[in-house]
């Protein structure tokens, strides 16, 4: 199961795309959606793959006694849990005040982490939590498995749901639940897992925990009555809490004596020690040293390490049933350690594998093409460094005949796609060209045989093509009541059909849409934002495919067609498309020598046409002794500026123009 | 003369006292400011008139160093520029330009002051920008008398709605009196008009009746500078979009112009400039030739060749440096005793090169063939340059339209080796 999902924070402003954690890591990283408020992008580094390798500077534990003996714990006194919550609703500060309590961290150390913390926040405009921490309780041993807050990376939830018996959902007091924060419970309620409501920021004067707690139980199903009510600030009813998860949330069942059996729920690279997993026993026993069977792979590897984070790293001689910690094994590539894997050991194997869960799959799909030719190898290097830590890339050479070499890649989201482009120029310092986000098409020829469509020029031609289909998404869109109106429109404009439409409580309501979802990659998020002044919430899952009237539309620059800006879209879309196409990259690309003709074609024929006009002039009118400098600098500025144009049919086309041009707004 | 142009060899400063050298005085004071200008120019500073012009004396009549600058004084870099750098007039001045602002407010006493202080060359060429509405010819005689040559007048245009639109002061009549008034002191042949196109409101007819009414003043103007007017930033224009230029419009205006001005006798020698043969501005050339000059007074920049043109990487063909900019400041620093520089660059040969093929493309003179190297076929470069005599290529009127992209192109191409 996969899923994306969209928080809008009642932020002002937020960039267009916010910070996010880009892939399997097990330190995982909750975008602070709603304090970027810079414009642009705050793109996460990623010091793994990318030059900046601050954040591996902690190496693991090395201790004397590194192996040093411990009983295995018993599985009646473990819990293991995730906390699921929207961005903001404060699940940093609440793992914080639980390591503090819990003593994993005493209050010095605890203040250093959080500075620490809030350098490399400040730095990438993200939170930083270890996944998964060990910590005690009154006796019981509590793994908190840590969920990303966002976005395309919502198919974590149900990693890490895989790993655990319950969930604390944590609501924020002053603004109710949220679409994502909806949809995890529904799956995690759907995987039976014990769900604990939390209604987090009771301190804040707006708070308002018995409307919500109402809420929660109308939606959920959970007793208002039971809904807990803490200050994760303060501190206040974090005790309680920890009572409630030892009380609620079930025990893990396994068997020591049994064939290992291991689920690998993350993985991520690491420069000095290679792929580093996060497992979580089922049955048997995980001991070090001892030769390992990844059962979808096949492979073997030896471990070399395995321990738990308390939170920092301690290496451990074995991990019973019920534990979660991490396992290195030597491993060189994520692909071959990938989430939802088993281990078991060589030596006695189980017979069969965990019900594991698929990779999440790309969905949008885009041309990379570097600004200048000759760093097509770089870029090649760069996506493959990238893929070392985030697996659900996919990347496949192709050529486009206005832009050279290139690839052609998928990502999870816009999201995703946007934070992938903006890393592999920042890391590694390269000028890209990203063409129109497209989905996965599939169109089904006369002669009876079906091909993928990822992209506009492998469209097939009308008179070979029976039908074609499109990926369609339930999109749950949370919000208050008076953008309903405004948000129906936007849906019924985008070719979405309602499914549902709910009140949560006088004031909020739930939208249920069935829409394609290439209607939804483009700028649905910024829409939505804008309809509703970032109140609304959004949440998708894919739905099927569904046939439809889909075409291909072209368009030509001095006659050339741009394949960067052809597009597949309806047919009802098709002309506007091209009118807007047309009249934005008039206003986009600079006059040059001659007329440039721009135009918009479906086959063979021109829908919209317009013109860029020869430019005539380009002369400072006066030169004298003053004006000799800032003329050569003039000069020497637009030397550059010609160096970031793109030769396309003679013509010169700026790079903005690109970025510009497929930013079609509504 | 040197002529270096083109990405070849810079072209070694013929030695010894007849090389031109210029003289530039700026004059930072105006009645009132058009709205579309930026020059270092104030209308409430005219009582500093005196202490500047002794500032400017004192500029001028400083012990000069340094001149021609030697290659071992260049280390390179911008402001502030190393002790030992050209100060003074080194050899007498075969052209001496007073711009501004409104160097005709000065009287003639004032730039009596100025001229006396400036070694001169024989037959050197003296100009003073004047607005017609300050000048009487009286006061012309005067300027005559204490060795002015050449006057150019900021006419501007020659339609009333048009001077309106500019913000300028004065009327069509004053141009014509002021022309009266420079022949009747001896100016007739040694005066020049500036112009301008492209104001808000200007017709394309508008502008050919400047233009009929220019070529028809009484004696005639040997030489015309017009000039597309052109959105200087943070100028109350700038802010007005409803009155910027259109840059097509301003296209058929510089074309209408070109083919007047060539019926009348005056060919272009520069983008912006006509003249009679032999009546060019000696002054405003060295500009375009890389030629040396002395800036004096606030803001004027200032130009020396290297003494050895050599071709050793990192190490400059020329300085150039500039004075602070407001008049009180400039006059502060001359009292005290400091330096008005405020900021200078050492040109590095790849720069000047830059700078002796943007310079000389806009000239009649044009650039070497050897700058076309890779370009002879480019077909966005049809119609925009002719070759000339002795192997250079010169824009056409569409070309110097262009010249900036021209220079682009050129600049672009791999030079010869």
């Amino acid at each position: 199961m996969r899923r994306g999902a969209v928080t809008l924070p009642p932020a002002p402003q937020v960039a267009g795309i916010v910070a996010a954690a880009s892939k399997p890591a097990v330190v995982l990283i909750a975008a602070k959606i709603g304090a970027a408020t810079a414009p642009g992008l705050r793109a996460p580094h990623c010091s793994r793959t990318g030059r900046d390798r601050r954040d591996r500077s902690r190496p693991f534990t090395r201790r004397k006694n590194r192996h040093h003996g411990r009983d295995i714990v018993d599985l009646h006194r473990i819990r293991n849990l995730s906390v699921v919550a929207h961005v903001d609703h404060g699940k940093s500060t609440l793992s914080d005040r639980i390591l503090e309590l819990t003593g994993a961290v005493d209050a010095r150390e605890m203040r250093e982490q959080f500075l620490d913390s809030m350098d490399i926040e400040r730095e990438r405009g993200i939170t930083i939590k270890a996944q998964n921490v060990r910590v005690h309780w009154r006796g019981y041993t509590i793994h908190l498995i840590d969920t990303p807050g966002h976005v395309d990376f919502g198919y974590e939830v149900s990693r890490s749901l895989a790993a655990c018996e319950g969930v604390v959902l944590l609501v924020d007091a002053a603004q109710g639940i949220e679409a994502q924060t909806l949809a995890n419970a529904y799956q995690a309620l759907e995987h039976d897992k014990e769900i604990v409501a939390v209604l987090n920021k009771i301190d804040l004067p707006a708070a308002d925990p018995d409307r919500y707690a109402g809420e929660i139980e109308r939606v959920l199903g959970v007793p208002a009555d039971q809904v807990l009510r803490i200050s994760a600030k303060t501190g206040e009813g974090v005790a309680e809490l920890l009572d409630v998860i030892c009380e609620r949330i079930p025990p893990p069942s396994g068997e020591a004596d049994a064939p290992l059996q291991g689920l690998i729920f993350d993985s991520y690279y690491d420069q000095y020690r290679g792929v580093v997993s996060a497992v979580r026993i089922v049955n048997g026993t995980l001991v070090s040293g001892t030769r390992l069977r990844f059962m979808q792979t096949g492979r073997t590897h030896e471990v070399e390490e395995i321990g738990i984070r308390a939170p920092a790293n301690v290496a451990v001689a074995e991990l019973g049933p019920g534990e979660v910690g991490y396992l290195i094994a030597g491993i060189k590539d994520v692909g071959e350690a990938r989430s939802g894997e088993t281990v078991t050991t060589a030596a006695h194997p189980a017979s069969e594998p965990l019900e594991g869960y698929q990779d999440p799959k790309p969905m949008v799909f885009c041309g990379l093409y570097p600004l200048e030719g000759d760093d097509f190898a770089d870029l090649r290097d760069a996506l493959e460094k990238m893929r070392l830590n985030d697996a659900s890339i996919t990347y496949e050479p192709e050529t486009s005949g206005a832009l050279g070499f290139g690839f052609r890649c998928g990502f999870l989201g816009l999201l995703h796609m946007e934070i992938v482009r903006e890393r592999l120029e920042r890391e590694f310092d390269l000028s890209l060209i990203a063409t129109a986000p497209s989905v996965e098409y599939r169109a089904r020829l006369t002669d009876g045989s079906t091909v993928e469509v990822h992209n506009p020029s492998e469209m097939p031609e009308p008179q070979a093509l029976e039908w074609i289909e499109e990926p369609f998404l339930t999109a749950t869109i949370l919000t208050p009541a008076e953008y309903t109106g405004t948000l129906m429109d936007l849906c019924q404009n985008r070719r979405g059909d309602m499914v549902r439409m709910e009140y949560l409580s006088p004031e909020r309501l739930e939208l249920v849409y069935r829409i394609p979802l290439s209607e939804v990659v483009i700028d649905f998020f910024d829409a939505l934002k804008s309809r509703t002044k970032g109140y609304a919430s959004l949440d998708y899952e894919p739905a099927g495919w569904a046939r439809a009237d889909l075409v291909k539309i072209d368009i030509l620059l001095n006659s050339v067609p741009v394949d960067a800006f052809s597009a597949i879209v309806h047919r009802s879309a098709a002309h506007d498309y091209g009118r807007r196409m047309t009249e934005r990259l008039r206003e986009l690309i600079p006059r040059q020598l001659f007329d440039v003709p721009i135009q918009a074609a479906i086959g063979g024929r021109i829908v919209a046409r317009e013109t860029v006009k020869a430019k005539r002039k380009d002369v400072l009118a006066k030169c004298y002794g003053g004006d000799i400098t800032r003329k050569r600098k003039l000069l020497e500025k637009q030397k550059e500026g010609k160096k970031r144009m793109k030769n396309i049919g003679r013509v010169e086309v700026p790079q903005e123009a690109f970025i510009q041009a497929l930013r079609l707004e509504e | 003369m040197p002529r270096a142009a083109g990405p070849g060899p810079i072209a070694a400063p013929a030695a010894g006292e007849d090389r031109p050298f210029g003289v530039y005085v700026h004059v930072p004071f105006c009645v009132s400011r058009c709205d579309y200008c930026a020059f270092a120019t104030w209308t409430d500073r005219f009582h500093l008139a005196e202490r500047y012009v002794a500032a400017c004396v004192a500029e001028i009549r400083r012990a000069p160093t340094g001149w021609p600058p030697s290659a071992g004084a260049l280390s390179g870099g911008v402001a502030p520029p190393p002790a030992g750098w050209p100060a003074g007039v080194p050899r007498p001045a075969s052209s001496v330009f007073f711009g501004g602002g409104t160097p005709s407010l000065l009287p003639a006493r004032l730039l009596g002051q100025l001229l006396s202080a400036v070694p001169i060359s024989r037959g050197a060429e003296v100009t003073v920008e004047c607005n017609p509405d300050t000048v009487d010819t009286a006061t012309l005689r005067s300027y005559a008398d204490v060795g002015v040559t050449r006057l150019s007048f900021g006419v501007q245009s020659m339609v009333p709605h048009v001077l309106r639109a500019l913000g300028r002061r004065h009327d069509v009549e004053a141009a014509r009196a002021a022309v009266r008034a420079a022949s009747a002191a001896g100016f007739a042949g040694r005066y020049s008009v500036d112009l301008i196109y492209g104001a808000a409101g200007e017709s394309l007819e508008d502008w050919r009746a400047t233009i009929s009414a220019v070529l028809a003043l009484d004696p005639p103007p040997a030489h015309v500078s017009a000039y597309a007017l052109t959105v200087e930033r943070g100028t109350p224009l700038a802010a007005d979009r409803s009155r910027h230029p259109d840059p097509d419009d301003q296209a058929d205006k510089y074309l209408l112009a070109d083919e007047l001005f060539a019926g009348a006798g005056l060919r272009w020698y520069e983008i912006s400039n006509w003249a009679a043969p032999g009546a060019e501005c000696r002054h405003n050339q060295l500009y375009w030739r890389q030629g040396e000059y002395l800036g004096v007074g606030c803001a004027a920049h200032s130009h020396a060749r290297v003494r050895h043109p050599v071709a050793v990487a990192g190490v400059g063909g020329s300085r150039r440096w500039w004075n602070v900019r407001t008049p009180e400041r400039y006059v502060d620093q001359v009292e005290s005793g400091r330096s008005v520089v405020a900021a200078g660059e050492v040109l590095t040969p790849a720069e000047q090169r830059l700078e002796a093929l943007q310079l000389s493309l806009r000239t009649r003179a044009g650039v070497p063939g050897t700058a076309l190297a890779g370009w002879r076929e480019d077909p966005a470069l049809d119609g925009l340059l002719a070759t000339a005599p002795g192997d250079r290529a010169v824009l056409t009127a569409r070309g110097r339209l262009l010249a900036s992209e021209v220079a682009l192109r050129l600049h672009a191409s791999p030079a010869p080796r």
